[in-house]
């Protein structure tokens, strides 16, 4: 082999490391890292949906920066260890930014790979965890559970006049972080704990669960599951003909859940930080798009990744190039307004640490629809 | 003291759908020597039927769930007998056994690909209502899951020990060979079996579904607790499946509320090895000489 040819393959190699910062030419390529099997499915297809028809309307407008958007599905099987590989896979394929996973147990351990590889990550887990460990790559497209809680609990004391809650909550890192979160802020208004019932992801029996909840005499059950884990626990409760008023935060007011858990669910209230019944124009718009697609009512997961799509768009289209680092960058500490880009639908903020504000909802099932009782304002 | 009898009543309920599928365990095995491993996917299995009937052919509920018995009888009787077990059955338990998991595996993962990945709602068969029972909140979809289970069973050993079709289904049980030379149609009584078994899991299903949801992974648990349920009361005996199925029943409900919600699937399997070391043949087992 010559020298010249040599140099060739060196030239070739050192241009290939640098392959993650150049900018793409002809497709930009988004991965949408999600639920699709496993516990996760309900939400991860609220979400696979929602993403595809908004990047179905920007290519239909042209794309951005002119250049067509590329989305392939990586199903996460609701499985940390498959989550972490299939972002190594998005990254291997060349993903300029990776949309998921919504499972906080997987986007602990994936997140490291795309902060090693430099690559923007857009999540819908809501654990607080996710957001203090430094890492620059990652943004939420939802409230933590540590910015949820405070107003659910302010809503308990205030409003409902609540002096004890039993605590139902799932046993991973999305119901530990949130159960944590609202039983330290229950303390701070003094309010007692009567009963702390822990359950497992995918349970499916909820028997015991509920008499623990019940013979606790608390004066609200406050409940914090997974959307399958909710539905189940709420027909359990109504089987019972327990009395006493339950509250929850996003998950349990989910559209899936008022799908499996039928009338059970009625009367149920809580905070929500998205809800497709929130009277906001964009996202009534955007309600009425997705159902007559899909037919079915879009979750909070829907609109969280529709406007993460749309996030995508607004961020690269300023840069003016689609550049990873020139993404991360430029979202710390940004505010988008449906006045700059009306797929984010709401006013929405990121601060320093991804950490995203807006405003949120407190709502009741009434009827088998989210209705919603009062808008909060931005934190 | 309200709160265990709930607990115990609950229990009760639950154990008596793990019950029909052990009872379905024990049924194969005396009549052919069968495990079978997609048990669990049996009771997933039908549930889907009835939905498919009722959202994509606009069938009402009632005609549904008629037309899910006959497709159950013919695919999980019928045809799991004619296709898989025939053909294997002269090579032994063991081909049996990985045939089965991988059917388990095949009606799953299908069921998740060509029907969904996520969770159903199932019609409820009964109120929702509860009645007081000695001070306590009973639910009545729990007193109607277990009477009606119990029931099935019931009916059952009637007409095992009842009819003459029982019987010979009993002879075939205990002696094949000596059976066949009294004039017992042996392979039809068989048959018979299998189709019982698809029955019980086509009533495990319909009563389960509506509290758990239909999803293509309930089979993974019912499977296995109705295996364990079967091996603890006696694999041998349909009131040893039955006893298994209402302890497991009862013991899971007690030890989530007592014990820990954590460890409450490892208790089935912490009863499991002492009941192998103490009592092989289950419960209500006989023990079984083998020649060598």
């Amino acid at each position: 082999m010559t020298k010249r040819a040599l140099a060739s393959i060196a030239i070739a190699m050192a241009l290939s490391a640098g392959l993650p910062n150049i900018s793409w030419a002809d497709t930009i390529k988004i991965a949408n890292v999600i639920e699709l099997s496993g516990a996760g499915a309900t939400v991860g297809s609220n979400w696979r949906d929602a993403l595809k028809l908004a990047f179905e309307e920007i290519n239909a407008a042209g794309g951005i920066l002119g250049e067509q958007v590329e989305v392939t599905d990586y199903d996460t099987q609701t499985d940390p260890t498959t989550s972490r590989a299939m972002v190594q896979k998005a990254i291997d394929d060349g993903a300029y930014v990776i949309m998921g996973p919504i499972y906080s147990g997987s986007v602990k351990v994936n997140m490291m790979v795309a902060q090693q590889n430099g690559v923007p990550q857009l999540t819908g887990a809501e654990a607080p965890f996710i957001t203090d460990m430094g890492n620059p790559y990652i943004f939420r497209t939802s409230f933590g559970a540590q910015q949820s809680m405070p107003k659910l609990v302010k809503y308990l004391t205030e409003e409902m006049k609540v002096k004890s809650v039993a605590v139902a909550w799932v046993n991973d890192d999305f119901g530990k972080g949130g159960r944590d979160s609202f039983v330290a802020e229950l303390e701070k208004n003094g309010i007692a704990v009567n009963a702390d019932v822990s359950s497992e992801v995918g349970q499916a029996d909820f028997a015991a669960d509920v008499i623990k909840l019940k013979s606790s005499n608390a004066d609200a059950i406050f409940a914090y599951l997974h959307e399958e884990e909710s539905a189940r626990l709420l027909k359990e409760i109504r089987k019972q003909g327990v009395t006493q008023p339950i509250f929850g935060e996003t998950t349990l007011m989910n559209q899936k859940v008022v799908d499996l858990a039928g009338e059970a669910v009625n009367g149920v209230r809580g905070h929500v930080g998205l809800s497709a019944n929130a009277p906001i124009p964009g996202i009534e718009e955007f309600a009425k798009k997705f159902e007559a697609k899909y037919s079915y009512k879009p979750d909070h997961n829907a609109i969280k990744a529709y406007m993460g799509a749309y996030v995508v768009k607004y961020v690269t289209t300023k840069n003016g190039k689609a550049d990873r680092q020139a993404f991360a960058d430029a979202l710390h500490g940004l505010t988008i307004t449906p006045a700059d880009e009306p797929g984010i639908l709401m006013e929405t903020s990121w601060d320093d640490k991804g950490e995203v504000n807006r405003e949120s909802f407190l709502v009741e099932v009434k009827d088998g629809k989210q209705t919603v009782v009062s808008t909060l304002p931005k934190l | 003291m309200n709160t265990f009898f709930q607990l115990f009543v609950s229990g009760l309920a639950t154990g008596s759908i793990y019950a029909l599928a052990a009872i379905g365990f024990t049924l194969l095995w005396q009549a052919s020597q069968t495990i079978n491993f997609a048990q669990g996917e049996f009771i997933m299995l039908p549930a889907f039927f009835v939905l498919a009937g009722t959202q994509f052919l606009g069938l009402s509920f009632p005609v549904a769930m008629a037309i899910a018995v006959v497709l159950s009888l013919l695919l999980l009787g019928l045809g799991f007998k004619r296709i898989i077990i025939d053909p294997l059955l002269p090579h032994g338990v063991l081909p049996i056994v990985i045939a089965t998991i991988a059917l388990g595996i095949l009606m799953k993962e299908g069921v998740k690909q060509f029907y969904t990945a996520e969770a159903l709602p199932f019609p409820a068969l009964f109120s929702d209502r509860t009645l007081n029972v000695l001070g306590a909140a009973i639910s009545v979809q729990d007193i109607a899951v277990l009477l009606i289970a119990l029931g099935a069973v019931a009916l059952l050993q009637l007409f095992l020990n009842g009819t003459k079709i029982g019987r010979c289904m009993q002879a075939t049980a205990q002696n094949p060979n000596v059976a066949e030379i009294l004039g017992v149609p042996v392979r039809r009584m068989i048959l018979y079996t299998f189709l019982i078994n698809a029955g019980l899991a086509f009533l495990a299903s319909v009563l389960i579904s509506p509290i758990y949801l239909a999803k293509f992974s309930n089979g993974e648990t019912l499977g296995l607790i109705a295996f364990i349920a079967a091996i603890v009361g006696g694999f041998n005996q349909i009131r040893g499946a039955l006893a298994g199925g209402l302890l497991l029943g009862v013991i899971d409900n007690l030890s989530a509320a007592y014990v820990s919600a954590s460890y409450r699937s490892a208790v089935p399997l912490i009863l499991l090895i002492i009941i192998i070391l103490v009592r092989p043949q289950g419960l209500l087992g006989k023990a079984e000489g083998r020649t060598v």
